[in-house]
């Protein structure tokens, strides 16, 4: 329609001269819709991420701008003890909370993915853990936690398992305040593994197992060679948002623990929160958190990589 | 699925579902007979032979009145609704133009622009915290709702746009074209055409966006500052543990309380977010 036309009453047409519509050229349309979008991630992503290289390259306190002093920060950071146990516990962290939530969520899929009766309802409840507030949910935890009022330690009481006065300090000892972050990380990322990978089991035709039924094939060696490998697209998707999520966790250690007992549970987040806002270090604390990048960043094209190569298989 | 005899079933279906269901829910059954229960019952150490987790017999509704009498809990909330709404409405409409830009038209650069928006996606807030606090600062936005209006985009809108695009490219071309052959002009063929079949994906985004609004907390944490500002995660931590003393009665009733308005947001649209998650993992 680069023209317009116009019957007159005399019987001929009018050809108009063509009208200036900028927005016909998909180009300009395009920049126009994602100039919203645009200008916030840079006013809020980009220029923060500059800012923060700047503040990790100097000595600046809150107030305070400092002087440049090159990667004197990050330095400091390879010889700081608690940055090492850091650096350990996400890993572990990440580590460990995933595969759990992979093989529990997985399993919870393969319930949910039956017929049964109430089960948009089960479905329903089953991802609260997910939708209500982590804060909120974790101080839950933390009550159910309490050395003196833990109704953990009554049901293991209960069950024999533990005598009285003699109950499990959850947050009280480093090991076992790590094991407890990561029972309240398992808690609330299974609901969003087993509704997403139940998603993915919905797109695999039954036929498929069905015909290896016929040939024989046990449920565990249907499960094996038919479902899990048709899974992986998906799986990979869920395991790559959730090791983002889980690396860079603050929440959960926030109101757990605060990185206690003694900087036993600290990840990169709460580290960086505790120097750069706790006690002011605003460059240590954004060192810190940057440092978290490079690694994030690779764990994040390895498995982009690898997902593209399963998808194009 | 499971055939043969009842055991098998138990074993293998009911038994395992009941204990994640218990797993899940527990701290939520914790949570709602916690703000019910007085305060002398709640503290009674487990090992005592009067302790009895799973009832009360006696309910009260101090804790709530703690609450809302002695704490700003209210505002909390109505802060937190007021920023959760603003935020998301400002990420749908960046992220619906973005998405339908990068899914409906060619044009220069739309790859590279497509991949940086879903790498910040991939960036998490606590990477950027402590910069964007002095930016905040800097801008004058500190202890103000619009530092987190304004900053909560920066994680909704990747999302909202990743969502829409996935859902533009499944509606199909033809109904656009048609819409062209008529006479609309571009803009209008994604207003009145395209946009209106979307409205499922936006539903989804939004409460997407919007529990995503509700359950941020570093940010709020970092910005905000006086009691009247802040909203209802980072209220309940500064109001209600006072060095090591934990008010736990209103700490369980203000957990419920501030849980329940994402319940219910999610309860409505339960089917979109599920096709939400499924559709982002698919997507």
């Amino acid at each position: 329609m680069a023209t317009t036309e116009m019957s007159v009453p005399g019987g001929g047409i009018i050809v108009g001269k063509p009208k200036w519509r900028p927005l016909e050229s998909e180009g300009n349309l395009a920049m126009l819709l994602l100039l919203p979008t645009i200008a916030l991630l840079l006013m809020f992503i980009a220029y923060p991420f500059m800012r923060g290289i700047l503040l990790a390259v100097t000595n600046s306190k809150v107030g305070v701008i400092g002087d440049f002093v090159g990667f004197e920060n990050f330095a400091r950071l390879l010889k700081d003890p608690i940055f090492h146990a850091v650096v350990y516990n996400t890993f572990l962290y990440t580590f460990v909370t995933t595969v759990f939530k992979l093989i529990l969520g997985l399993w919870l899929a393969l319930l949910l993915n039956r017929d049964f009766k109430f089960k948009a309802f089960t479905r329903a409840f089953i991802l609260l853990p997910f939708i209500v507030p982590t804060v909120l949910a974790c101080f839950a935890w933390k009550w159910m936690f309490d050395p003196t009022f833990s109704v953990l330690n009554w049901m293991l009481f209960k069950l024999g398992v533990v005598a009285a006065g003699a109950g499990v300090n959850w947050l009280g000892d480093g090991d076992l305040a790590m094991l407890s972050i990561m029972i309240v990380n398992i808690w609330r990322g299974v609901p969003f593994f087993a509704i997403s990978l139940m998603a993915g089991l919905q797109t695999i035709s039954p036929d498929l197992g069905e015909a290896a039924a016929i040939d024989g094939a046990k449920p565990l060696q249907r499960f094996w060679y038919i479902t899990w490998p048709l899974l992986m697209p998906v799986t990979m998707v869920v395991v790559l948002f959730s090791v983002i999520q889980t690396f860079s966790d603050f929440q959960i250690v926030y109101v757990m623990t605060g990185g206690g007992p003694a900087n036993a549970t600290h990840l990169f987040a709460t580290y960086a929160y505790q120097l750069g806002v706790g006690t002011g270090l605003l460059s240590q604390g954004a060192a810190v958190s940057l440092a978290m990048f490079p690694l994030l960043f690779g764990i994040v094209i390895f498995q982009l990589m690898y997902i593209r190569r399963v998808e194009t298989r | 699925m499971i055939e043969g005899a009842a055991w098998r079933r138990w074993v293998f279906f009911r038994l395992p579902m009941a204990i994640f269901l218990i797993f899940l829910l527990f701290p939520f059954y914790w949570m709602i007979i916690t703000t019910f229960r007085p305060d002398g019952e709640l503290y009674i150490p487990w090992y005592r032979a009067n302790y009895k987790p799973f009832w009360t017999w006696n309910p009260t509704t101090a804790h709530l009145k703690y609450l809302f009498g002695e704490t700003t809990f209210a505002i909390w909330m109505w802060n937190t609704t007021f920023i959760a709404v603003v935020a998301t409405a400002i990420s749908l409409f960046c992220g619906v133009l973005a998405g339908y830009a990068l899914s409906r038209l060619t044009f220069k650069g739309a790859a590279l622009l497509g991949t940086t928006i879903f790498i910040t996606y991939l960036v998490p807030q606590t990477l950027l915290f402590i910069p964007l606090s002095e930016i905040i600062r800097t801008y004058s936005l500190g202890d103000t709702p619009w530092s987190l209006i304004l900053s909560y985009p920066t994680f909704l809108i990747p999302f909202c746009t990743w969502l829409m695009m996935g859902y533009f490219k499944s509606v199909p071309k033809e109904l656009e074209e048609c819409a062209r052959i008529d006479g609309a002009a571009r803009w209008q063929a994604m207003l009145y055409i395209i946009i209106p079949v979307a409205v499922p994906g936006i539903l989804s985004a939004m409460i997407f966006a919007f529990t995503l609004s509700w359950n941020e907390f570093i940010y709020a944490l970092v910005f905000l500052s006086s009691p009247e500002q802040k909203t209802v995660p980072v209220g309940v931590i500064s109001e209600l543990v006072r060095g090591d003393v934990f008010f736990w009665g209103p700490l369980m009733a203000g957990a419920l309380l501030g849980s329940i308005p994402v319940a219910i947001a999610y309860s409505f649209f339960v089917e979109q977010y599920v096709s939400g998650v499924t559709g982002s993992v698919k997507g």
